[in-house]
């Protein structure tokens, strides 16, 4: 019994890491670059929704909306001023003004929210019991996986059979042929940031809601542990991500219940090494051939 | 490709590390501005430093130290008393170096008597400098046995983090001696280490049960079902967390979606919890934590202190307000014992005062009789108070 609720609190942490790591995984699959800014973006979303549920006094459904709204059109902003000038530019220069841009949130959010913690109030409340009270799950994870199936399957049919999801794609593979073939290119980037920052909104609200406490960093460890995520499941796969962020959550809660919550951590990242030496681009990744 | 994701993910690790470093870099200036202004020059005063992270994490904590200071400060300026101090308030960040940078203005602003630094690792940082520069530091809340550790001239006002694991462990087995013990603590971070080990030795000792232990890092202090879980599960009907309130608020609020409800058992650290914005303070029913100051409390010093706090700053005090309200009232208290004049030099004075300390009982706002041993550490009672209806209450 105490194997199933550590199972589940794995999973439900697991689909909070699957959330962020769509993210990570879809942006750098069309724009060939990391977004380290991702990690903040959540702590953003779980902000503004904390400041319209508490100072607005709004229900949390609309602040998760606002806070989508507000997210993506902070990626697009970020996206057009930090990434956009560089597109020519090598990956290494992206890669750092990335970090900048992950500094900036964090301390812009410490000049507007100040240092001090702020509680969150989840979402929702609430356990289901099972077995005559053995087993309970919280309500929230239930939610968190259903929230991450449905945005899973909602990305893989959007990338699949939408006009812009096919431009995606075609941006990934090919960014100068797809411009050929009259696929506006930095739209197209525009809009894939435009997702990953909706997304980072919801797994904030989802991320405040199982872990209640609001703080400038509150993002960047889940965002590191979801880029891990991201290449255990294959960086550029949409099921990649999902699996590996599920695989990733059940791992970290399996190794902390059995082995050591001490070396948990170190625990994750060893089978990530291990994964990467057999398969080195990911459980899910498809070897892509370098042009020269 | 492989190549790529190795070295990409190095850096991630590298970044990691960078942004938890990256949250104490920063500071707002116009707290800083605000923090160095001192009040206007006294004729004859001592010249006090107060020091604390006024921004950053801990920013409760070294506010609540400043304003608490500046209260005895300004009440004992006010009085007839012949000692006069004039308060310099500087800002560091909970960080060592940052400590020792505030210290080194204070001593360029001819700064005679320390008072701080707010938090255990700062205050370490800065007593060995204090130690060799001969300056009087006594810390409000610097807890650990490391910050007086072979330094003659520093002083403590709080419990020492060891005192503080003996004094809950003793409290519990007073009290609930047959209750099932789990801990949770974080295990890189000498304060929480510290009241841990002590505890764990004092409950064998006592022959308390301690069914089950957790721990957590900085890095993992999200997530704490499985250690809830696992505590839930060996029965433990009394969790003790060594913890600071930001942590402890996020197991009140998974044990609660858990529907796990021992007794929580927190220390020093937990005080805060109630001020936490927008933290449901119904989790906190029933949470007991020791703690030498309870605002509640009803004598005319505490209703005094509560009374001017609140006119002055808006909020209830904390422990952090009431240990360094007391701080500066000790201080008071040696120099007159003493019979220092405030034209001595630094190194005068703290000659003076440590030889002054040991002969010193003081009844103050954290505890009565208080007396201090010649190694710097205070002996007084600890209390421990049970949070009712979202105050703190004494357990009947």
């Amino acid at each position: 019994m105490e194997f199933l609720s550590y199972l589940i609190s794995g999973i439900s942490l697991g689909s909070v890491y699957a959330i962020i790591a769509l993210g990570y995984t879809m942006v750098y699959g069309i724009a060939k670059m990391l977004n380290f800014a991702h990690g903040d973006v959540i702590m953003v979303g779980g902000y503004i929704s904390f400041c319209a549920t508490t100072y607005l006094g709004l229900p949390a459904v609309v602040s998760i909306l606002l806070a989508m709204a507000v997210c993506t059109v902070l990626g697009i902003v970020i996206e057009g001023l930090a990434y956009k000038p560089l597109r020519a530019a090598p990956s290494l220069a992206v890669l750092i003004t990335a970090i900048g841009v992950s500094y900036l949130l964090q301390n812009s959010a410490l000049l507007i929210w100040g240092a001090a913690a702020k509680s969150y109030t989840p979402i929702i409340s609430g356990t289901l019991q099972l077995f005559g009270g053995k087993l309970s799950i919280q309500y929230i994870s239930i939610l968190t996986v259903i929230v991450c199936l449905v945005i899973m399957a909602g990305l893989t049919l959007f990338t699949s059979k939408s006009k812009m999801g096919k431009a995606m794609r075609a941006c990934s593979e090919d960014k100068g042929a797809a411009q050929l073939m009259g696929i506006n290119v930095n739209q197209t980037i525009s809009v894939t940031f435009a997702i990953g920052s909706a997304l980072a909104a919801v797994a904030g609200v989802l991320l405040c809601s199982y872990s209640p406490s609001l703080m400038p960093t509150t993002g960047s460890m889940p965002g590191i542990k979801a880029f891990t995520a991201a290449v255990f499941g294959g960086i550029g796969s949409i099921p990649g991500a999902f699996l590996g962020g599920i695989l990733l959550g059940v791992i970290e809660a399996l190794a902390k219940a059995y082995i050591s919550m001490q070396l948990a951590n170190a625990i994750v990242f060893a089978v990530l090494i291990v994964v990467l030496l057999v398969k080195p681009t990911g459980l899910l990744g498809k070897k892509v051939m370098e042009k020269v | 490709m492989k190549k790529i994701l190795c070295l990409l993910l190095a850096m991630t690790m590298t970044f990691g590390c960078l942004t938890a470093c990256g949250s104490k870099d920063t500071s707002d200036p116009a707290d800083n501005g605000a923090a160095t202004g001192s009040s206007e020059s006294i004729e004859g005063a001592f010249k006090l430093g107060a020091v604390g992270p006024l921004t950053g994490d801990a920013a409760i904590y070294g506010q609540a130290v400043v304003n608490g200071a500046q209260i005895a400060v300004d009440e004992i300026n006010a009085s007839d008393s012949t000692v006069k101090f004039e308060l310099n308030k500087q800002d560091d960040e909970a960080d060592g170096e940052k400590s020792k940078n505030a210290y080194n203005n204070l001593m360029d602003w001819g700064m005679q008597i320390l008072v701080g630094p707010t938090t255990s690792g700062a205050a370490t940082a800065v007593a060995a400098q204090v130690y060799s520069d001969r300056t009087f530091m006594i810390t409000p809340s610097g807890s650990s046995p490391d910050v007086i550790d072979g330094k003659d001239n520093v002083f403590q006002v709080c419990f020492s983090d060891p005192n503080q694991g003996t004094g809950a462990a003793d409290y519990i087995a007073e009290n609930m001696a047959d209750a099932k013990i789990a801990i949770i603590y974080r295990n890189d971070d000498a304060y929480s280490q510290g009241i841990r080990d002590t505890f764990v030795e004092e409950a064998e000792a006592k022959g308390l049960e301690v069914v089950t232990e957790g721990t957590f890092t900085a890095d993992t202090a999200t997530d704490f079902t499985v250690q809830l879980t696992d505590a839930q599960s060996k029965g433990a009907d009394l969790l003790f967390l060594p913890i600071y309130y930001q942590p402890a608020s996020i197991i009140l609020n998974q044990a609660n979606a858990m529907g796990y409800a021992p007794t929580f058992f927190g220390v020093d650290g937990m005080d805060g919890i109630l001020t936490l914005e927008n933290f449901d303070t119904s989790l906190a029913e029933g949470v007991m934590l020791l703690t030498p100051f309870s605002a509640d409390a009803t004598d005319d010093l505490t209703k005094n202190f509560v009374a001017k706090y609140q006119e002055a700053y808006g909020e209830i005090p904390n422990q952090f307000a009431a240990d360094a309200y007391d701080a500066v009232y000790v201080v008071k208290a040696a120099i007159e014992a003493a019979g220092c004049t405030a034209d001595m030099s630094a190194a005068d004075i703290c000659e003076a005062l440590v030889a002054a300390m040991p002969t010193l009982t003081y009844n103050g706002l954290t505890g009565q009789n208080m007396t201090w041993q010649a190694t710097g550490e205070v002996s007084k009672a600890p209390m421990a108070v049970v949070i009712k209806d979202g105050v703190y209450t004494l357990p009947n």
